[in-house]
């Protein structure tokens, strides 16, 4: 290109003429940092399991990229962060303690299957990092829920395995709960912190609100889609999570637990599988926090984030579709 | 109108205007049927029976069909045939027909059968209509045995029933989703065999149902 601007005194190109500084690559590692507190909280409670399982999908997500690009004569777009940023989510959407081929394997499906298969970065329907783990909880049901105690004041020798606050809520009822966590009070607090059995970068909410601050503050992502999505939820859990009657259930709770915070903020943001309309991105948000709760109270799974999220990116086309505003003096066939 | 030799037909079937990885069609039994590669061979040879079989009848009737009422006996023969290899299935392979049956009788249902009796059938002598038959239907069981190979061998560590990986290595291949997953897999590897090695265009042309 250089060269032929030097030819070419008077260049002729389309809008946009004036850009920001903001690039893909800029937007992707903002992105990778905002993880960063929620990542080091994951390795306070679940220690070196918590490092080994997220370092291993960035590295084999990175090289996974490498690889197929190399492989296929393409541009090599690693250095973009995309890749490392779908490796660090998916690491972060994981059981602290798995057997090793089992991230490589999720990581080969959301770079190569999910991403680069449909056309790189801007073309994929779903979220990449969301479709590893969804490939990997449907082939290895068993590895990817066990689940490890936290160890920070749970002081045990070997690690012990325990049940998420979902499925405990699930399986044995909000009693077992308050009986595990002490009063409500504490199993909030509990939960804020993230001094839960979970996946390694789901537990601690407050790391992950500092990271979402972040975004917030830098626009990097707006409110449109996780305040819709969080609303959502905590209405319908307010509404029909009670036990028998309407109108008792406990909102707090399911805000809190599972990978809610994670996906509302990090993952149903992700600028290519969400609709890029505002109010597309409410109803979008509307749907995620919908299907969740319906999974989380009727379904098989105690936690429904990552479906609920899958499911809405085969919308987000038509939403956007549906929502486009109608140019003035348009007659509707 | 012959479309050049025997064995230039059933190649096209075979390849060229392959049922699955060329033209798209008949995908909903090789996504149901293809978690296990005995019912894979059992889909595909009835397959192979219904399209030879209707394409002879078809072809040496044709001087009687009123072109009027042409594809309602298409489908009687069609559905003739296909309640033959259902009866036959019923009787001599019990176990796979519970698990196969529905789909053996909705050969009656499949696009290629139906647009092979029309569009060749109908127009050609027995022998070249046979050959278009055989080449369709062995396309099309070649394409079953390569999808369900893939799918056992990979979702559930065997092979016809025979135990080769010792353990089950990757669960979702013999779930729905897997299904698609190995079979869009590769119908892109056939692509590409074929942009790379045979100079085609790839595949997509039917758009598909």
């Amino acid at each position: 290109m250089a060269g032929e601007k030097k030819e070419h005194e008077l260049i002729v190109s389309v809008s946009p003429h004036v850009k920001g500084e903001e690039t893909v690559s800029r937007i992707m590692w903002s992105v990778s940092l905002a993880l960063l507190p929620a990542f080091l909280m994951s390795l306070y409670y679940f220690g070196p399991g918590a490092l080994f399982v997220t370092a291993l999908c960035v590295i084999t997500s990175v090289l996974a990229e490498y690889l197929y690009q190399k492989a296929l004569e393409k541009k090599i777009t690693v250095s973009d962060g995309s890749s490392f940023l779908t490796g660090l989510l998916l690491g972060m959407n994981l059981p602290p303690s798995l057997p090793f081929y089992i991230p490589i394997a999720g990581s080969f499906m959301a770079v190569v299957i999910t991403k680069q298969l449909f056309g790189g970065l801007g073309y994929n329907i779903f979220n990449p990092a969301l479709i590893g783990r969804a490939f990997l909880l449907i082939t290895w049901p068993k590895a990817m829920t066990i689940w490890k105690e936290p160890t920070a004041i749970f002081v045990a020798l070997d690690a012990k395995t325990t049940a998420t606050p979902l499925g405990i809520l699930k399986e044995e009822g909000i009693g077992k709960l308050l009986e595990a966590f002490g009063d409500k009070s504490n199993l909030y607090m509990q939960l804020l912190l993230g001094n839960r059995a979970g996946s390694v970068g789901e537990t601690s909410v407050v790391a992950l609100l500092l990271g979402a601050a972040f975004l917030l503050y830098r626009r990097y992502i707006t409110w449109h889609i996780p305040l819709s999505f969080l609303g959502t939820v905590a209405l319908i859990a307010w509404v029909f999570g009670g036990k028998g009657a309407f109108f008792t259930g406990d909102p707090v709770i399911h805000l809190l637990s599972g990978g809610l915070i994670l996906g509302a903020f990090f993952m149903a943001t992700d600028y290519v599988t969400c609709p890029s309309i505002r109010k597309g991105q409410i109803i979008f948000g509307i749907g995620c926090g919908a299907v969740t709760m319906l999974i989380r109270l009727k379904g098989g799974y105690p936690e429904g984030v990552m479906f609920a999220i899958l499911i809405m990116n085969c919308f987000a086309p038509l939403i956007d579709r549906a929502v486009k505003t109608v140019p003035f003096g348009t007659v509707k066939k | 109108m012959q479309q050049g030799t025997n064995w230039e037909l059933i190649k096209n079937g075979m390849f060229k205007e392959n049922t699955l990885f060329r033209m798209a069609i008949s995908l909903c039994p090789a996504i149901a049927v293809t978690a296990s590669m005995k019912n894979g061979i059992l889909m595909g040879v009835a397959v192979l029976f219904v399209q030879v079989m209707v394409n002879m009848t078809v072809s040496s009737i044709r001087q009687f069909i009123n072109p009027r009422i042409r594809l309602p006996i298409y489908m009687i023969v069609i559905a003739g045939w296909v309640s033959v290899i259902d009866m036959t299935m019923a009787a001599y392979a019990r176990e796979a027909y519970k698990q196969i049956g529905l789909y053996i009788q909705l050969i009656v249902a499949f696009a290629s059968i139906l647009a092979k009796a029309e569009s060749f059938a109908s127009k050609n002598k027995i022998v070249p209509s046979m050959m278009d038959g055989v080449g369709m239907g062995l396309g099309f069981l070649l394409a079953m045995i390569v999808i369900s190979f893939f799918r056992e061998l990979l979702g559930k560590g065997t092979l016809l029933g025979l135990d080769i990986a010792g353990g089950k290595p990757l669960l979702i291949m013999v779930l729905p989703a897997g299904g698609f997953f190995a079979f869009g897999l590769l119908m892109g590897f056939f692509n590409w065999i074929d942009i790379r090695f045979f100079g085609g265009k790839g595949a997509g042309g039917a758009g598909g149902h």
